[in-house]
């Protein structure tokens, strides 16, 4: 084949790829769903009394870790394939004030997030992982994970865990306990949690709630609402504590439905800054821009033949004499 | 008769006996990971979930495994035909490098027996990468294995099926340069969504340009590589001239991967990391030289004709796309300080073995079906026994 050729084919083929992108628009981060459930988590209620780090293994059938003298305590710090909510504690010089950063502590709680745009359910190769489309609630499909664990390395908060020392491992995270539905519960963490610092309801509520007690002046005495936002119980009336001016979740990495108040700033707990934009719509953009319709694939894969074809034929594995009394 | 042969000679040398027993320890590791979890021979953790039997055996292995590829584009697509004789045995060590990458794969997956949902319809995902890299890299596989049939066929003596394969062999050819443009390419995006995790030196929506040029070049480096080895172990005729000719290409290449690399450094505004990241700075200064190294010996015709300064260029190049890999989705890697990995010996015993294997299976399959250019001169097959 000649040359010049060649280059048609190439010029051919790249205009063609471009009309494929630029007919591709670029993936924005999927919209909260109107549905979305959720939690709130403020930090400045918790007590950091574990008692959701228990409610939580026991709703999920997980095996408790607690001392003897002390059976209502367990004793987990870390996020494992046997605990998939705990509660991790901030401590500054003297811990001696709740809630502020110097020579302060306070407590955060750790669980899936439930993204808005999950990294987890975008690079799941099998649909192991999946957002519900009306809750939002991230699912997990034993039955479907291969165990890649591209989940467990794409999340920006290190939620999912594996069995690293089981020869038939699964993924675990929280599911939202959306296996006590049909029984008319909740989230366990929520439903346990004594002061309302873990909040369970409708994403929109919760929003709404998060954005109540920002706005309220430190010192200011307010009733929170306990268990489930949409179940007017009450917990006791109390002093707001100043808070940092962020809602975290609401745009962090796209947005979660899990949303953080906190009286310290979130970094300083070990939560990522993330940017605005999900890293699930970059990784996608790219993906989709190349792939869409395998249009752009079809396309050079037809001027590969077409050149593989001229070019066989002027040099094939065969000799002369054979190729003669084809 | 084709213009390949089978090498010949004995099959148990020192050579053969040594990587058989590296791949028989690492057998015995496997058992103990498939009764006992990934956890008793590795060292993976939630942090670094991925070790090196991803990042070596499957990342940088199948950028070793791209000569097949290259070979495949530089003769079929920019019709080079004077590279011909190289792309038989370029294509071998792809297939066993791709064969084996698969296989590696299986290792590392926790739940293994679901591992055919990668190619069931009921559970593709499109959106994600590791879909297209997993769908992509088993049909290459296939592909492959048929390019390969004909030194089978030839072997076997099954000629009538080998002529008609032969008439369609450009199909598969145009397949076999297509997929592993498109997995090369996104084994790089399949890192973008790690966001922050991964340092701002190596975090690009670049990736998928520039690990597909790095897999090219690589590719191309690899069969200096192998005809350089393959003359020495296998007493043949150095192919010094020709390689000489396409390690023109190669500096071409890497010249395209810097500037777009150190290009985009420079747009994304990242360029005072190059020397205000600590360690991190030195890893990409050391990447940088790898790239560098095998530009600079290449650039005279002099050294482009001596076999051991082009051996070293090679070996440059290919050091220099694999620490990229390494550094991109192990060290510039930070899911956080509570984090730490570093492969355990049973872990780096398991990788060694399988390319113990790959290696013994080339030098099997060299000596008794028709891989190797076939030489000149008769009397070339008396020295066989260094393999």
């Amino acid at each position: 084949m000649k040359r010049r050729d060649f280059l048609k084919g190439v010029v051919g083929s790249c205009a063609a790829m471009a009309t494929v992108s630029g007919s591709v628009e670029a993936r924005g981060n999927n919209p909260r769903l109107p549905g979305a459930v959720g939690l709130l988590f403020d930090s400045t209620l918790c007590v950091g009394c574990k008692a959701c780090v228990t409610a939580c293994k026991q709703a999920n059938d997980k095996v408790l870790d607690v001392p003897a003298d002390k059976p209502y305590l367990d004793r987990t710090m870390h996020l494992s394939p046997d605990a998939l909510n705990v509660i991790k504690m901030y401590k500054n010089g003297k811990p001696e004030v709740k809630d502020r950063e110097v020579d302060g502590f306070a407590f955060q709680k750790q669980s899936c997030m439930h993204c808005v745009d999950p990294s987890c359910v975008s690079v799941c190769p099998v649909q192991a992982l999946l957002k519900d489309g009306t809750t939002g609630v991230v699912t997990y499909d034993k039955d479907a994970c291969i165990g890649c664990r591209y989940c467990v390395a794409s999340c920006p908060f290190q939620i999912p865990k594996f069995n690293y020392d089981d020869p038939f491992p699964e993924i675990h995270k929280c599911q939202l306990c959306n296996h006590l539905w049909s029984e008319n519960k909740f989230s366990a963490c929520a439903d346990v949690c004594p002061t309302g610092a873990t909040l369970y309801g409708p994403v929109e509520k919760l929003m709404a709630e998060a954005k109540r007690r920002t706005s309220l002046n430190p010192g200011e005495v307010t009733r929170f609402p306990r268990r489930d936002i949409e179940g007017k119980e009450f917990g006791r009336e109390q002093k707001v504590v100043k808070y940092v001016d962020r809602i975290y979740g609401e745009k962090e990495g796209g947005g979660t439905q899990m949303l953080m108040l906190s009286g310290v700033p979130f970094d300083k707990q070990g939560l990522p800054d993330l940017h605005e934009r999900s890293s699930a719509s970059v990784s996608e953009t790219i993906q989709h821009t190349l792939y869409s319709g395998l249009v752009a694939p079809a396309v050079i894969l037809a001027g590969l033949v077409g050149v593989a074809r001229r070019n066989t034929k002027n040099h094939t594995d065969e000799s002369p004499e054979e190729d003669a009394h084809e | 008769m084709s213009s390949y042969a089978p090498v010949g000679g004995r099959l148990v040398t020192p050579v053969t006996v040594v990587l058989g027993g590296l791949f028989g320890i690492s057998v015995f590791l496997l058992v103990i990971r498939f009764i006992n979890g990934l956890g008793a021979v590795s060292n993976l953790n939630d942090g670094y979930t991925w070790g090196i039997w991803v990042v070596v055996d499957i990342v940088i292995g199948t950028a070793f495994a791209c000569g097949g590829y290259a070979m495949a584009l530089l003769v079929y697509v920019f019709n080079k035909g004077q590279y011909h004789s190289l792309v038989r045995p370029a294509l071998l060590a792809s297939m066993f490098g791709y064969t084996l990458g698969g296989l590696a794969v299986l290792f590392d997956l926790g739940r293994w027996w679901n591992f055919w949902h990668l190619i069931s319809p009921a559970y593709f995902n499109v959106n994600s990468v590791m879909f297209e890299v997993g769908a992509c890299v088993f049909l290459y596989v296939i592909v492959m294995w048929i390019e390969f049939l004909p030194a089978f066929l030839e072997k076997l003596g099954i000629n009538r099926l080998r002529q008609k394969l032969n008439k369609m062999m450009f199909l598969f050819i145009a397949l076999g340069i297509l997929l592993p443009t498109m997995h090369q390419s996104s084994l790089g995006t399949m890192m973008v969504v790690f966001g922050r995790m991964i340092d701002p030196l190596w975090q690009t929506n670049m990736l998928p340009l520039l690990f597909v040029l790095s897999a090219y070049t690589m590719g191309l480096s690899v069969v200096i590589f192998e005809a350089s080895i393959s003359a020495e172990g296998f007493k043949r005729q150095r192919e010094t001239r020709l390689l000489g000719q396409m390690s023109t290409v190669i500096v071409g290449l890497i010249l395209i991967y810097l500037a777009i690399r150190i290009g985009d450094i420079i747009a994304r505004g990242e360029l005072s990391r190059i020397y205000s990241n600590g360690f991190l700075s030195g890893m990409f200064l050391v990447e940088m030289a790898l790239f560098l190294i095998p530009v600079l010996i290449l650039l005279t015709k002099r050294a482009r004709s001596s076999a051991a300064l082009l051996f070293v260029a090679a070996v440059s190049m290919l050091l220099a796309g694999s620490l990229y890999r390494i550094d991109t989705m192990l060290v510039a890697f930070n899911p956080g300080s509570e984090y730490s990995y570093f492969p355990s010996i049973p872990e780096m015993l398991i990788t060694i073995g399988i390319i113990s294997f790959e290696i013994l299976a080339y030098i099997v399959l060299a000596k008794y079906l028709p891989v190797l250019h076939q030489e000149k001169q008769a009397g070339a097959t008396g020295e066989l026994r260094s393999l």
